[in-house]
């Protein structure tokens, strides 16, 4: 297993002890990448953490960027069958690949656009037997894509995840997203990120070297936890079937 | 600092005054509003619980946040919420603001909520409504809390969450009133017409500012971690007379809580932060004195009463002569002392003249 090797990354967030409930209950995880480093090894991380976590606990994925089978596919390599947990009723898939709002303030009706989504994922969580009710993740990958199926209205992705926020009071499920840093520009007067920054618990950055790119090393990721006023920095390197996570200058290789 | 704002929110307003309102004011650098802003409810709660504010309730309205957590809070801090429900409303603006529940018909609820924060008129009615119903017409005055303006300033314009506050400040029922802003969501405009809205302002910065935080660099990290858990608190008080009085502290992130600590020195914080290295590299108190104590070699001049003479290589050759004659006299009434006298050898030669004195050497 690679229990050992991400231990980093789990240990910022929380997750390398087996405590219950879990660390991220009831919140909200915002991860932030650049087109130069992938954060979706993340996504992946903690899709597979929390289907794994305990034998009643649900995750709910709604993918904008990519297909199931691509998801499937990757998570497989890490030691995790999404197709029989779909099967068993802990792995809800909301294709929304194709999602598009009606134009102009019809985005915010009902049966259309992220109302209608909002209210899926409510009844999905609403059908759920009572112990699998608090152990639900929402997924979402990734918010830039949702914005463009929102006709680029940012204010109409703020009210969808104030919603989906209102679920993890609701019923302490946590909420993780993934968004990418550089596609907005502070000078546009763009608050997204920083709407993002205030609604988050949990904000994990992944970023190239300041230094450059190296073969050894992928990125790094900061990990703050407002929750635990902690914030901790360390490298990566994204492998096949895992990822490795050391301090700097601590690669085994 | 943190008392008196406290303090001030507790008197409340004076007949025929607005009542006081502050603005509790926030960067991502440094986003501990929310602490703060638990920290004056739960002190402006407990003042009311106890009888010693003119304000007989205080009503909240939850945007960000949802109620079951302020009930969590106030229990947290002591304050029983059973024997506190006939003294606290909160307006819930977080569960459902736009009425996305209302609309999916197969999802009930059971919670009344506000529905419609778009409509900031609407909004003003039922907080005054629920105030009402809290203590009573007439005179009894009760407090208002907002935990984000932000959320409001996103779903309608400045001018009408401008509109509501400062009614809600000037309606008489009101005691006092204060709300948390981001700041950094907002363009400085919409900051100032807040701040100008509000007696008080309490500013929340990071203890170190960041060159550029915009890569993760080793080095920020260090400062990124220590702003993580501390940060400065300013407090701007505007009096009634104009007067503007601006104090400062430190706040520290704590597992229990937020905490207020005096400004440490500034000495204090450059202390912390000279690398450690085997030699010293600031003095002691010791040697700073005798620093100051070294007289340096233009300052013997003028100390017994003489005449301050500073050569400045031009004024020798006006008062060359009479300079010759002190000399001499000098030599004569301290003989006993060392003394080196020098003649010039002509007063043609210029001293220190700009001329190259190599200008005729044939190279």
């Amino acid at each position: 297993m690679n229990q050992r090797s991400s231990n980093l990354l789990d240990e910022a967030l929380g997750l390398d002890q087996a405590i219950e409930p879990w660390p991220l209950r009831g919140r909200v995880v915002a991860i932030e990448d650049r087109v130069e480093t992938s954060g979706s090894f993340i996504l992946h991380h903690l899709l597979k953490r929390s289907l794994s976590r305990n034998p009643s606990s649900v995750s709910i994925f709604i993918a904008f960027a990519h297909p199931f089978s691509h998801y499937d596919r990757i998570l497989r390599k890490l030691g995790c069958n999404l197709v029989s947990q779909r099967d068993n009723g802990r792995f809800f898939f909301f294709d929304m690949l194709k999602l598009r709002c009606p134009v102009g303030d019809e985005g915010t009706t009902p049966g259309g656009g992220l109302i209608a989504l909002y209210g899926k994922i409510h009844k999905t969580i609403s059908a759920l037997p009572e112990i699998s009710q608090k152990n639900v993740s929402i997924i979402i990958d990734d918010l830039s894509l949702m914005e463009v199926a929102a006709n680029g209205s940012s204010d109409h992705v703020l009210d969808f995840l104030h919603y989906c926020r209102t679920l993890t009071s609701e019923f302490d499920c946590s909420l993780i997203t993934l968004n990418h840093e550089d596609i907005y520009s502070i000078e546009d007067g763009s608050t997204f990120l920083l709407q993002m920054a205030y609604l988050a618990d949990i904000l994990i950055k992944a970023e190239p070297l300041a230094t450059g790119l190296a073969a050894d090393v992928h990125g790094q990721l900061t990990v703050s936890n407002k929750g635990r006023n902690k914030a901790s920095n360390f490298h990566f390197k994204v492998k096949e079937n895992m990822v490795e996570c050391f301090y700097p200058g601590r690669s085994r290789d | 600092m943190a008392k008196s704002i406290c303090t001030a929110l507790r008197e409340g307003a004076l007949e025929g005054e607005l009542a006081p309102a502050l603005t509790i004011k926030d960067s991502i650098a440094s986003p501990f509003g929310l602490q703060v802003f638990d920290h004056v409810l739960s002190q402006l709660f407990s003042s009311i619980l106890a009888g010693k504010s003119p304000s007989q309730g205080l009503i909240l309205v939850s945007f960000s946040r949802s109620p079951s957590f302020y009930l969590e809070l106030l229990k947290n801090k002591g304050i029983s919420v059973a024997s506190s429900d006939k003294r606290i409303q909160i307006l819930d603006c977080y569960n459902d603001p736009l009425g996305w529940k209302d609309q999916l018909v197969e999802i009930s609820s059971t919670v009344t909520v506000f529905r419609e924060v778009k409509h900031m008129d609407k909004l003003f009615n039922s907080i005054i409504e629920l105030g009402r119903g809290l203590v009573g017409g007439g005179k009894i005055r009760f407090s208002i809390s907002i935990d984000s303006v932000d959320e409001m300033l996103r779903w309608a314009s400045v001018s009408s969450v401008a509109r509501l506050l400062s009614n809600l400040r000037s309606h008489e029922q009101i005691s006092s009133i204060f709300w948390l802003l981001h700041s950094d969501l907002h363009k400085a405009r919409v900051t100032a017409v807040l701040e100008y809205l509000s007696s008080m302002v309490a500013s929340l910065e990071p203890s170190h500012q960041l060159a550029n935080g915009q890569r993760g660099d080793l080095e920020n990290f260090a400062l990124i971690e220590h702003n993580s858990k501390n940060g400065k608190f300013h407090v701007r008080f505007k009096k009634r007379n104009g007067r503007v009085r601006v104090m400062s502290e430190e706040v520290h992130m704590e597992q229990s809580g937020i905490n207020f600590t005096p400004l440490s020195s500034e000495g204090a914080i450059n202390q912390g932060l000279v690398p450690k290295v085997q030699f010293n590299l600031q003095l002691s108190e010791k040697e700073r004195i005798d620093k100051a104590n070294v007289v340096l070699p233009f300052e013997h001049q003028g100390d017994n009463g003489k005449p301050l003479q500073i050569y400045d290589g031009r004024r020798s050759l006006v008062d060359s002569k009479q300079e010759r004659a002190v000399a001499v006299e000098k030599e004569e009434s301290d003989s006993q002392r060392g003394e080196i006298i020098y003649y010039r050898d002509s007063d043609d030669e210029m001293p220190d003249s700009d001329e190259d004195p190599d200008d005729d050497l044939d190279i």
